[in-house]
């Protein structure tokens, strides 16, 4: 596998009982990249996102994370990821630093490092300052901030973001989109983000469209546009899914 | 992966378990007083109604206030083993179990420094309940406090993996009142918490088969020993083979591939 390659998936299928949520997924991110995962309700992606993070066990195809096996060598794997959830997994009752501290302690960090990184990336989001404030008193959009800082400690080479600005206003979400495409740019890390927003996609993103378990599009977004003959993405996906929201 | 990376991550995840109960005062001040009611008022009531003839580990007719207070550390322990599967039920609801999930460590690691972090909690409450009892004159020798430690530990774990287990099966929070039903309501009263086994053997051999082979049972009796300085070896073994099967259970129950994870298919 090529070096830049941070997450490479070949011929992943995946059943509940009878039904294929998944069926032969085939797909690469590259580092420094932003990949955008599209699909409406019940495209997969959040099995997908199951899969990855190793909360289920790939039974056919493969699924390898900076080269390593998240089946067969899961805890290397695992240490290359950093993963934003849908819904916010903080503890309310803990400050921000509690909260990131205890994320540290699950990777292993020393306290010394734990402090330089938690001081690093919340100054990056401009959350320092509130790192001794309970989460309860945070607003959505902060508690995403925190995450996404959280996410971060301990330097992974793909993140994972599920529908990350759910919920969120304007503003907090626009901020968030361009904090992560240009941490994608800067940090070289390669960045697969679930979304059903269509603003939330850039020119130069790579775009992957999931529909009923399977890969409807994958490529940069002038491709997706090419191929779909369309003028905007909105347009390439309502053609790709039948007009189904995402 | 480095011993001193499993040592941050159990630290982390028993420091944040203990820290959480200090600060959530209703959590801790509802954990004593349920055993705190048993003690104050059942007891007080039962015990003209009761007479316990003298039977080890005890060597002089006791109270019946005295015979329950292992029991209750039990319940205590009980209690708080299905609270923390309650709780884990929650969390997976609210995703917070996954990010637990997602780090770089062994899962049959992840759960057991779980099942310690609940069992340090339980323990904390016992010590607490003990020093509360101890004012309304249960009184225990004072090496008991010591000796008890180890036992609370082994049962403390033991019923916390059983919660972990039952945890791995429950789909949902609202499933969690079944097993107040059907685990913790026949666990505590077919055991040898409120009364002792050649009394239930009086009333019926049924139940006294049943509460004889309860883990909760020699969970209290492990307790019971230890608290006046003796050493229960039946009630230790049958304790620490009850952990494992659970724990083994729960494993496998937690296993992405073998275990119940797969049925709990999350929305798309």
């Amino acid at each position: 596998m090529s070096e830049s390659v941070a997450l490479a998936i070949e011929g992943l299928s995946f059943s509940y009982g009878n039904h294929k949520a998944l069926d032969d997924i085939n797909f690469k991110i590259r580092l420094g990249e932003c990949t955008i995962l599209l699909g409406p309700n019940g495209a997969g992606k959040s099995t997908l996102f199951s899969l990855i993070t190793h909360l289920y066990d790939t039974r056919q195809g493969r699924i390898e994370l900076c080269g390593f096996d998240v089946k067969q060598q899961s805890r290397l794997a695992l240490a290359k990821l950093g993963v934003v959830f849908q819904q916010t997994t903080l503890d309310m009752d803990l400050t921000v630093d509690q909260n990131l501290r205890y994320h540290t302690a699950l990777h292993g960090l020393s306290r010394k490092l734990a402090t330089e990184r938690i001081q690093q990336e919340l100054e990056r989001l401009n959350m320092f300052d509130r790192r001794f404030e309970k989460v309860r008193q945070l607003n959505g959009g902060h508690k995403r901030r925190v995450e996404i800082a959280r996410a971060l400690l301990h330097k992974p080479s793909l993140l994972l973001l599920d529908e990350p600005t759910v919920g969120l206003d304007v503003p907090s979400r626009k901020n968030i989109v361009d904090y992560v495409h240009r941490l994608a740019a800067e940090e070289n890390i390669a960045v697969l983000w679930a979304s059903h927003l269509m603003d939330e996609i850039y020119a130069n993103d790579h775009v992957i469209v999931l529909h009923k378990g399977q890969i409807k599009a994958n490529g940069m977004v002038n491709d997706v546009l090419k191929l779909t003959a369309t003028a905007t993405i909105n347009e390439a996906f309502h053609h790709l899914t039948q007009g189904q929201t995402a | 992966m480095s011993f001193l990376h499993y040592w941050r991550a159990m630290s982390g995840i028993v420091g944040r378990e203990l820290w959480r109960f200090v600060t959530q005062r209703e959590r801790f001040i509802s954990a004593l007083v349920r055993p705190l009611v048993w003690l104050f008022v059942f007891a007080a009531g039962f015990r003209a109604a009761l007479g316990l003839a003298i039977s080890p580990p005890y060597e002089t007719y006791i109270l019946y206030e005295v015979y329950i207070t292992p029991g209750l550390c039990g319940m205590i322990q009980l209690f708080n083993g299905m609270q923390s599967s309650l709780s884990m039920v929650y969390d997976r609801e609210m995703g917070s179990m996954r990010t637990l999930l997602v780090c770089p460590l062994p899962r049959w690691f992840l759960l057991l420094s779980k099942l310690l972090a609940g069992t340090a909690v339980s323990v904390l409450q016992v010590y607490v309940f003990l020093a509360i009892a101890r004012v309304y004159d249960i009184n225990i020798p004072l090496m008991g406090y010591g000796y008890v430690l180890p036992s609370l530990l082994l049962s403390g774990l033991m019923l916390g993996a059983l919660g972990l287990l039952l945890s791995s099966f429950i789909k949902q929070l609202e499933n969690f009142a079944g097993v107040m039903n059907f685990v913790i309501f026949p666990m505590f009263f077919m055991s040898t918490a409120l009364y002792p086994l050649w009394k239930i053997k009086e009333s019926s051999a049924l139940l006294y088969n049943l509460a004889q082979y309860n883990p909760f049972s020699q969970a209290v009796e492990l307790t019971r020993f230890a608290l006046y300085g003796q050493f229960n070896l039946h009630a230790c073994l049958y304790t620490l083979c009850a952990f494992i099967v659970f724990m083994t259970a729960a494993i496998i129950g937690y296993n992405p591939s073998k275990g119940m994870m797969m049925k709990k298919k999350g929305g798309e």
